[in-house]
């Protein structure tokens, strides 16, 4: 039995607390009401991802969206809708109020990511070449093999304005024209896929989504520069994208797609896959391309840059996943299409890997200048648990953090460079009142001094000795200057240290030492940790006036440390308590404190 | 196949966008496409797939295909799966365990009613279409 139309109703968090139950239980209502019960399906559904327009109510076939819906409007969404056929217009979602961003005709009812990079991503059958051509795929390297000039291919790059997406944003049409200006016979295309930064997915996705789209962007690549070989460097830690990348080339291959004389055209070109045994530092360009050659992965000083020198002293182009993922794109739809979505220093759209304490974690796309709140509150679903805010860290081990007060801040490469942060590969982690700033610069710093490759002093000794700090901070052991130290080291190692990495691992200690300065000075001086992260400065104690003596923490406590009697205050014993804040976590009427300011007396203990 | 000539790849792809937009009327006209992106495969989308196989085969369904692709991003609600019928509209599905593939095949396969609590918004608009 089929039905005319479907109600979807957002079961998500956020339209919860907002009706969506009643919403439901009312059409169900208005349905009978209206006789028309068996012939329209009501349903609940999981977050739709637009929650600050919520309670959300969509329908189909004909795709209507509601926003802000209320148990009243059920009667209207049934009757005006359903039955007569006319759309309850105030209610529709109106576009135009929030995609500034975004002034192609693309843009239908509503949006609330614009998907250019990841476009056949979870579309098409990725180990299926026939399914990219048909959607496009390879139309772009018909365009550079027998429309448009090397010149105009880069022209059009120059026009789009992509920049680069690893990290740096450099101008992709001006790594291209450097390495097609540089004179030599022998040139290469790197395609970046090592993907160091923890947390970030979105180039694995792309590989193994859509690995096509990076084949026929290396291709395009070399035939702007005149190369005849490229390479992909792959972290071996991805072996699904190592195999889709593979039978991608294979079918390439059999298409005369990749090889001799593609496409009857006199140019030719290879691609390999090379391995990496996933080092962070061999995402740096240098360390890479001496991976490549069978070396260690570490650095040397810029320049030669890779555009004039690079793999076994040839020029070569070295461009990120993403970065490539666009090229088709702006070849099929011209530079001006993509010039249109972004703002004006930053062109296109930005893939985020979403983490962290976030409801709907994954892979958001969005037109560059999108407001972070949006991608939190709104394609995030917001922060799980009704838990509050603290920070964003963005840009991974190089980045740093962004805060409540800026939530407002539209995302581009100038604005967080502004507020001391980085774009980098796009990793956004959500951290809530239950994380210690302190406790994240250390995991960062830790992270840097295992991926140090050692070379020079100022990374190799620096990183070491800014963990070292950090740890004593968090055992309540710092000088009293160690900020100022944390400074110096951190401001010595972005001036001195030889590549990017020595560069940009203190920017997590820098940013949060920024904008955290009370958390700080917490640990430091009085000795706690707010966040109740820093084990050796955490007190558990029960708050004598607001115990009721219930003995649920007793019940709980996994190492015996908590004693009473019902109904009169319990007590932590301190010297068995193990700080795992399970107490905390179940207590139902905020009896425990985790934050005090008082240093512990000695407890007695109960019998 | 061969390699192919600049018309012949112009012709493959006129064939083939004509054979995706005309699913609708070919033998197998209904698409269960699986996402299996690593996210994807160490949420159970193997363990999806199969069961998706298995109900078609005990439910004696020929016009069904079943198909892979890349990740959605949805990676909160893996395994992730997008059905796609005449006559019912585009329903991405996610949570989508072994018991609620057999939930679909049964209830929106068969009963072209759909699956409560499982459905998600598609991120968004194809920018191909």
């Amino acid at each position: 039995m089929a039905f005319t139309h479907y109600i979807l109703v957002c079961g998500g968090t956020g339209c919860e607390s907002n009706k969506s139950d009643l919403i439901y239980k009312n059409l169900f209502h208005e349905a009978e009401a209206a006789n028309i019960k068996d012939s329209v399906q009501i349903v609940k559904t999981g977050c739709f991802g637009f929650c600050e327009r919520g309670p959300i109510v969509k329908i189909l076939p004909d795709e209507s969206f509601y926003v802000g819906v209320t148990p009243e409007d059920a009667k209207d969404i049934i009757n005006e809708h359903i039955v007569k056929g006319r759309p309850v217009t105030r209610l529709l979602y109106k576009e135009a109020e929030s995609k500034a961003f975004v002034r192609v005709e693309d843009i239908r009812f509503y949006q609330k990511q614009f998907r250019v990079v990841l476009r056949n991503c979870g579309v098409i059958n990725p180990e299926d070449i026939q399914e990219y051509i048909g959607r496009d795929g390879y139309r772009a390297l018909e365009r550079a093999l027998f429309e448009l000039s090397p010149d105009q291919v880069i022209n059009e790059l120059k026009v789009a304005g992509l920049r680069g997406r690893g990290g740096a944003g450099f101008p992709t049409w001006l790594k291209w024209d450097l390495t097609k200006k540089a004179q030599s016979e022998q040139k290469y295309i790197i395609c970046n896929a090592d993907e160091g930064d923890p947390g970030a997915y979105m180039d694995r996705s792309v590989l193994e989504g859509d690995p096509h789209s990076v084949l026929e962007a290396m291709t395009i690549a070399g035939k702007a520069v005149g190369a005849n070989q490229g390479y992909i460097y792959c972290r071996a830690e991805y072996p699904l994208a190592i195999f889709r990348l593979e039978t991608a080339i294979r079918q390439a291959n059999e298409l005369g797609l990749l090889g001799d004389k593609i496409l009857g055209s006199d140019f030719s070109f290879n691609i390999e896959v090379r391995l990496g045994a996933g080092a962070f530092v061999c995402g740096e360009e240098t360390a890479l391309i001496a991976s490549i050659e069978g070396g260690r992965g570490m650095p040397h000083p810029r320049p030669p840059f890779p555009a004039q020198s690079g793999l076994w002293g040839k020029p070569t182009i070295i461009n990120n996943v993403e970065t490539l993922a666009n090229v088709p794109v702006i070849l099929t739809r011209g530079g001006d299409w993509f010039a249109k979505i972004g703002t004006d220093k930053s062109k296109g759209t930005k893939v985020f890997a979403l983490t962290g304490k976030i409801n709907n974690s994954g892979l958001v796309e969005v037109p560059m200048g999108t407001p972070l709140r949006d991608i939190i509150y709104n394609i995030g679903g917001g922060i799980p648990g009704g838990k509050k805010f603290k920070a964003i860290q963005t840009g991974g081990p190089s980045g740093g953090v962004i805060t409540a007060d800026y939530i407002d801040t539209p995302i581009d490469y100038e604005h967080l460079q502004a507020l001391g942060s980085i774009m980098g590969s796009g990793g956004m982690i959500v951290m809530d009142e239950d994380d210690c700033m302190i406790d994240v610069a250390k995991f960062y710093l830790g992270f840097a001094v295992d991926e140090s490759c050692g070379k020079c002093a100022p990374c190799r000794i620096g990183s070491r000795q800014l963990l070292g700090m950090l740890e004593s901070i968090s055992k309540g052991t710092a000088e009293p200057d160690v900020m100022q130290k944390l400074a110096q080291v951190g401001k010595a190692m972005q001036r001195a240290s030889l590549c990017g990495l020595g560069q940009n691992s203190p920017n997590p200690v820098l940013s949060t030492l920024r904008y955290f300065e009370d958390e700080y000075r917490a640990h430091i001086e009085e000795h706690r940790c707010p966040a109740g992260k820093c084990k050796e400065l955490v007190t558990y104690l029960i708050l004598d006036d607001k115990c009721i003596g219930c003995s649920l923490c007793e019940r709980r406590c996994p190492s015996g440390a908590i004693s009473g009697e019902k109904r009169k205050p319990y007590l932590i014993n301190q010297d068995l308590c193990i700080k795992c804040g399970e107490c905390y976590s179940v207590c139902k009427f905020s009896a425990v404190s985790r934050d005090s300011k008082v240093a512990p007396k000695p407890q007695p203990v109960h019998a | 196949m061969a390699k192919l000539s600049l018309e012949e790849l112009g012709k493959l792809r006129q064939n083939k966008q004509r054979e995706m937009s005309g699913r609708e009327t070919a033998d197998k006209n209904v698409e269960i496409i699986v996402g299996m992106g690593t996210s994807g495969i160490a949420s159970g989308a193997k363990q999806t797939l199969d069961a998706f196989l298995a109900e078609l085969t005990e439910q004696h369904l020929t016009n069904v295909s079943v198909r892979q692709t890349g990740s959605m991003g949805l990676d909160h609600a893996e395994p992730t799966v997008e059905v796609k019928m005449p006559g019912m509209p585009d329903i991405i599905y996610g949570k989508v365990d072994a018991e609620t593939a057999v939930k679909i095949v049964r209830k929106h396969v068969l009963g072209k009613t759909l699956v409560n609590d499982h459905i998600f918004d598609r991120p968004a608009a194809d920018i191909n279409k």
